[in-house]
């Protein structure tokens, strides 16, 4: 499974001053240690970024680069941003995610951005008529993203399908719902389309000390539905990872698995 | 419609790793494809065999073998000139046998010695083995890795209970090293891991699951060298990708098929052709099962085992 190093989001605190301070240490130590834990992409999260935006993605984008070897998830609602983002990005790792188009016209753009610079597009399965309810309406939306990305020119195998996790203290039934539609999502397409998540969510409002419980077993079930990415702590999963490949055989065990 | 055959592509690669210094230096490694399957991908080096000398008479090996020493084997350096000049030795496996505490017991020191010697007299890449006496080899491999220094040669065996000491030693000599687990896939990954831990770097490492003769347990090294061969090239798993080595020699020429008279066995045939044969079908199996290098003792069984490489390369 990828992991997409979740932890440079605007809504944490430090993260945020850092950002507005311009001050690259705290950013670069934060992707460093994602990417050591097993990260092999980095989400930069800066919200809707309204004003500055564009500025910001790109000192963003730069800033992780300059520390790690991995691509970035550019990850705000500003296309401006974005965009501006995509420009500055060194593909030699490999290709950058956007973060996110949907089945909202207003995110169509998205998909105009993916195809110009040849990046990896996240759809998640929400219209404009809020929540789906279950997993049959997200697969019915994910096929309406596919129609959509195509017609824009963005292959289906750079397309990844995101069935939207939400809060399980509040939408206990939606966490099966997920599961299922993870399953239903790899029909859609031969070969099977791509899946990601934004895994914390799961545990969202949940008490601090339950959070990582919650997010290692749903990732567990998720990765056995067959999961391909996850936004997540690399902290928190790579070990839930790294022992799903050894349980199915992915891997070959070794005492010291853990550590590789 | 012309039939086309399937073709697999793997992911990994096996590292590729020179041994030896100056002309006669080889390389071994670097196919990203199963053994032998050169029409499906890069296999740039062929397996290589060491011939196997001891730094005492090898009193203990069977006539059938012994004899074709005799004469030379009294002397180690003496011994490797006859291999690399009489029978085109490309390399030289020097089992220092004499430092066992059950044998000679050579102090680290005398072990060293041998090996300084080795060096000076021979130009093709030297593969340097303990006793396999865990304790003992940690001194001696020491000494020998400081004689072998800068010369890029190999140094064995570590096993997970002196490893630390002897990949210390490599390390600090820059040779290559042995890394040999008891026929066990996980434990022979996890002894990788554990001496690339140390900062061992995994590309001057070969990794011996440890090897067995026809019939004695053959069967159990094939599956884990093929094993570790998939692991390294499906799923490219670096901590598999090192070269593979097999000792065949030493477990073959101990066995009762390699050593029993005629005239106890009739139905059996010629004792020589019967140990020639067996060491050659050994080898043989395990290149197929993945080794790059291998340790030898008859000329004619390394023959047959180089005739069988080039068929097989073609």
């Amino acid at each position: 499974m990828l992991i997409i190093g979740e932890k440079l989001s605007i809504i944490a605190k430090r993260v945020r001053e850092a950002m507005f301070a311009r001050d690259k240490a705290p950013i670069q130590e934060i992707a460093k240690r994602q990417y050591n834990e097993g990260s092999r992409m980095i989400d930069a999260n800066i919200g809707p970024a309204e004003d500055g935006g564009e500025e910001l993605m790109q000192w963003m984008v730069t800033t992780i680069q300059e520390a790690v070897a991995a691509p970035v998830c550019l990850d705000t609602t500003n296309q401006k941003a974005i965009e501006a983002g995509l420009k500055v990005h060194n593909g030699q790792w490999g290709k950058p995610m956007i973060n996110s188009t949907s089945n909202d016209p207003e995110r169509f753009g998205i998909l105009e951005l993916g195809a110009k610079y040849d990046a990896l597009v996240i759809g998640l399965t929400v219209g404009k008529g809020g929540l789906p309810a279950d997993a049959e309406e997200r697969c019915a939306i994910a096929a309406e993203i596919m129609a959509r990305a195509m017609e824009y020119g963005v292959p289906l195998e750079d397309l990844y399908l995101d069935p939207l996790v939400l809060q399980i203290a509040t939408s206990q039934d939606h966490a099966a719902h997920v599961i299922k539609a993870i399953k239903m999502f790899q029909e859609l397409n031969d070969p099977a389309m791509k899946t990601v998540v934004g895994l914390s969510n799961i545990s969202n409002g949940a008490p601090k000390a339950l959070r990582p419980i919650i997010n290692k077993y749903y990732a567990l079930l998720l990765l056995n539905a067959g999961l391909t990415a996850a936004i997540a702590d690399a902290h928190e999963i790579a070990e839930v990872a790294k022992t799903y490949d050894v349980i199915m055989g992915k891997t070959l065990y070794a005492h010291s698995y853990l550590e590789m | 419609m012309p039939f086309t055959p399937p073709r697999e592509s793997y992911s990994g690669k096996i590292f590729e790793e020179t041994i030896g210094s100056g002309p006669k230096a080889i390389t071994v490694g670097g196919e990203n494809v199963l053994p032998f399957h050169s029409f499906e991908g890069a296999t740039p080096h062929k397996p290589v065999i060491a011939f196997e000398v001891q730094d005492v008479p090898p009193e203990d090996w069977p006539e059938v073998v012994k004899e074709v020493y005799k004469g030379v084997s009294g002397d180690p350096v003496t011994w490797a000139k006859y291999c690399i000049e009489k029978l085109g030795a490309e390399t030289i496996a020097l089992r220092l046998v004499g430092t066992h505490p059950d044998r000679q017991n050579f102090s680290p020191d005398e072990a060293a010695e041998t090996v300084r010697k080795m060096l000076a007299a021979i130009d093709v890449p030297l593969i340097i083995l303990g006793s396999q006496h865990a304790e003992k080899d940690s001194s001696v491999l020491i000494k020998c890795a400081e004689a072998a220094k800068g010369t890029n040669s190999v140094l064995g065996k570590a096993q997970e209970a002196n490893h630390k000491t002897i990949v210390a030693a490599a390390m600090a000599n820059d040779l290559k090293l042995i890394a040999m687990s008891e026929l066990d896939i996980n434990l022979s990954k996890q002894l990788n891991i554990l001496i690339t831990q140390m900062g061992f770097d995994k590309a001057k490492l070969m990794t011996d699951p440890m090897s067995s003769a026809l019939s004695y347990g053959l069967e159990y090294t094939y599956s884990v060298m093929e094993r570790i061969k998939l692991a390294a090239l499906a799923q490219n798993d670096p901590t598999l990708q090192p070269p593979i080595l097999a000792d065949v020699g030493m477990m073959v020429w101990k066995v009762k098929e390699t050593q029993a008279p005629e005239a106890d066995m009739p139905a059996w045939g010629s004792l020589k052709d019967r140990g020639i044969a067996w060491e050659a079908v050994t080898a043989a199996s395990f290149l197929i099962a993945g080794a790059e290098v291998l340790i030898m003792r008859h000329p004619d069984s390394i023959n047959a085992v180089k005739k069988f490489i080039a068929e097989m390369e073609v």
